[in-house]
């Protein structure tokens, strides 16, 4: 099974690959951690020394401006050392198959990798192959999961709603392609959230959303009643294959998030969305910069939430059991 | 057997006697910051009491792993140019007030910084020597001392680490 190789037999966390099968426990000493991790970026100087000396590379076989930038952020500011490499530029444009640009790279003496790859499953090939003593981050794997992601939202969610156990959440959009909305909808049921909802067409739903632990809807006004909170998804135009949105105004017309439709919504509920927003298709632009919105937070607690995974992946490697 | 409000006092002593140079005092997480909120109400002082936790600046780091339960620091001044009185409960092998200094330098270059600890055992591991001193004491190899707190305060003696 996917991530089954996370958690290593003395119950140390090795890679972080999916939020599936992790603990509440678990979950919630990350988001403390990142708590924790808040204040640093407030101070004169934002950096801490945890990582000191160990080297991070973020591999990116995929497009990514968020994700990337505040992996580097984290990893700066625990004080590694912080490689990017983007498949534009990288060798398997030249042939060299994915877990030999891995080898080249574990072969510099990386100590963590931080993955993005539009193939599900490719950062669980690449932790699989590595020394016992690297460690890999999950950035992103075709359509099963953006754990980090799933993280920060709960962040945020903590942040602004504090117990999870009163909230009813609903995710709005293209479920079907949406690693995030799986990451999101594993975490929120793990840490005991009253209601998990997901909206959108037939067309973008998939098939077992219920054995997730999330209750469809096709409907914003019916789904979006009295919810505490409102994640959006980005339409993933790159990821269909066929016509599975009529059109694009179409669309808006019946799932894009606008003020009227908000108004649904509990009235002290948050906006949220993983990014890049596609303005006009699945948010309207008064909801998105509007008072509601945590959309730009989400970004800054993402920062915090990567440090404390990536600490906590670089405290767990003793340097005593390093063979390789 | 060490008595906690005499050691207090001897520290209260020792701090008034930096008056003049009006120092800020910081308390080290946890033990640290107990003791330093007793001598910051004793001694009247003007600035608000820091507090550090020093979690990020271990040396271990590598072999422990974080702790999620880590505190955040508290500098509520700024302490560019200042006098720094650093409090914490046992000094024993000096590497919290490493982790320490190297924090605090983190946010702002002190004037000076002395350190004062509530007890000073043996087995220092680093050229640390406190400034001002509550109470000594020796322990047999293994034996390990520990405060107990914060209300009351108590000095704990165990053969292990808990």
């Amino acid at each position: 099974m996917i991530g089954d190789i996370q958690v290593d037999a003395q119950g140390r966390h090795q890679h972080f690959l999916t939020t599936e099968g992790l603990a509440a426990e678990t979950i919630v000493e990350i988001l403390d951690t990142a708590e924790s991790f808040i204040s640093i970026g407030e101070r004169e100087i934002k950096k801490i020394p945890l990582l000191r000396g160990k080297t991070i590379v973020n591999l990116f076989f995929e497009a990514s401006t968020r994700t990337r930038t505040t992996f580097e952020i984290a990893g700066k500011r625990l004080s590694a050392d912080v490689i990017n490499i983007n498949t534009s530029v990288s060798a398997t444009q030249k042939g060299e198959s994915l877990l030999d640009t891995v080898r080249n790279l574990q072969a510099m003496h990386t100590d963590l990798f931080v993955v993005r790859h539009p193939l599900s499953g490719a950062a669980d090939l690449i932790a699989r192959s590595v020394a016992s003593h690297v460690h890999v981050v999950n950035a992103g794997d075709g359509r099963h999961a953006h754990p980090t992601q799933g993280l920060l939202d709960m962040f945020t969610i903590r942040r602004y709603k504090g117990a999870f156990s009163t909230l009813k959440v609903a995710i709005v959009g293209d479920v079907l392609h949406s690693r995030v909305a799986r990451s999101q909808i594993h975490a929120l049921t793990t840490l005991g959230a009253r209601e998990v909802r997901v909206i959108g067409p037939r067309s973008l739903m998939p098939m077992a959303v219920e054995s997730l632990g999330a209750v469809p809807y096709t409907d914003m006004r019916r789904g979006l009643d009295g919810v505490d909170v409102i994640i959006m998804l980005r339409l993933q135009f790159e990821r269909m294959n066929g016509a599975l949105v009529p059109s694009a105004r179409e669309y808006f017309s019946l799932y894009g998030l606008t003020a009227d439709r908000l108004a649904f919504a509990d009235p002290q509920a948050i906006v949220m969305h993983p990014g890049p927003m596609n303005r006009g298709l699945e948010i309207a632009s008064e909801v998105a910069d509007g008072p509601q919105s945590v959309i730009l937070p989400q970004v800054t607690y993402g920062i915090a939430v990567r440090m404390a995974i990536l600490a906590r992946l670089a405290g767990a490697s003793g340097t005593e059991n390093r063979s390789a | 057997m060490i008595d906690v409000e005499q050691a207090l006092a001897r520290m209260a002593l020792g701090i008034a006697a930096l008056k003049d140079r009006q120092p800020v005092m910081v308390g080290i997480h946890t033990g640290g910051v107990w003791v330093a909120e007793r001598l910051h109400r004793r001694l009247g002082l003007a600035d608000p009491l820091g507090t550090l936790d020093i979690s990020f600046y271990r040396d271990d780091f590598s072999r422990v792993g974080i702790n999620p339960q880590v505190k955040t620091s508290y500098l509520p001044i700024a302490l560019d140019g200042r006098h720094i009185v650093l409090v914490d409960d046992v000094l024993h092998t000096g590497r919290t007030i490493r982790a320490a200094l190297n924090e605090i330098f983190d946010f702002a270059r002190p004037a000076a910084i002395s350190l004062a600890a509530l007890i000073v055992r043996d087995g220092r591991e680093l050229p640390i020597q406190p400034d001002i001193v509550g109470a000594m004491i020796s322990l047999r190899p293994g034996e390990h001392i520990k405060l107990t707190g914060p209300n009351p305060l108590g000095i704990k003696i165990m053969e292990k680490e808990e």
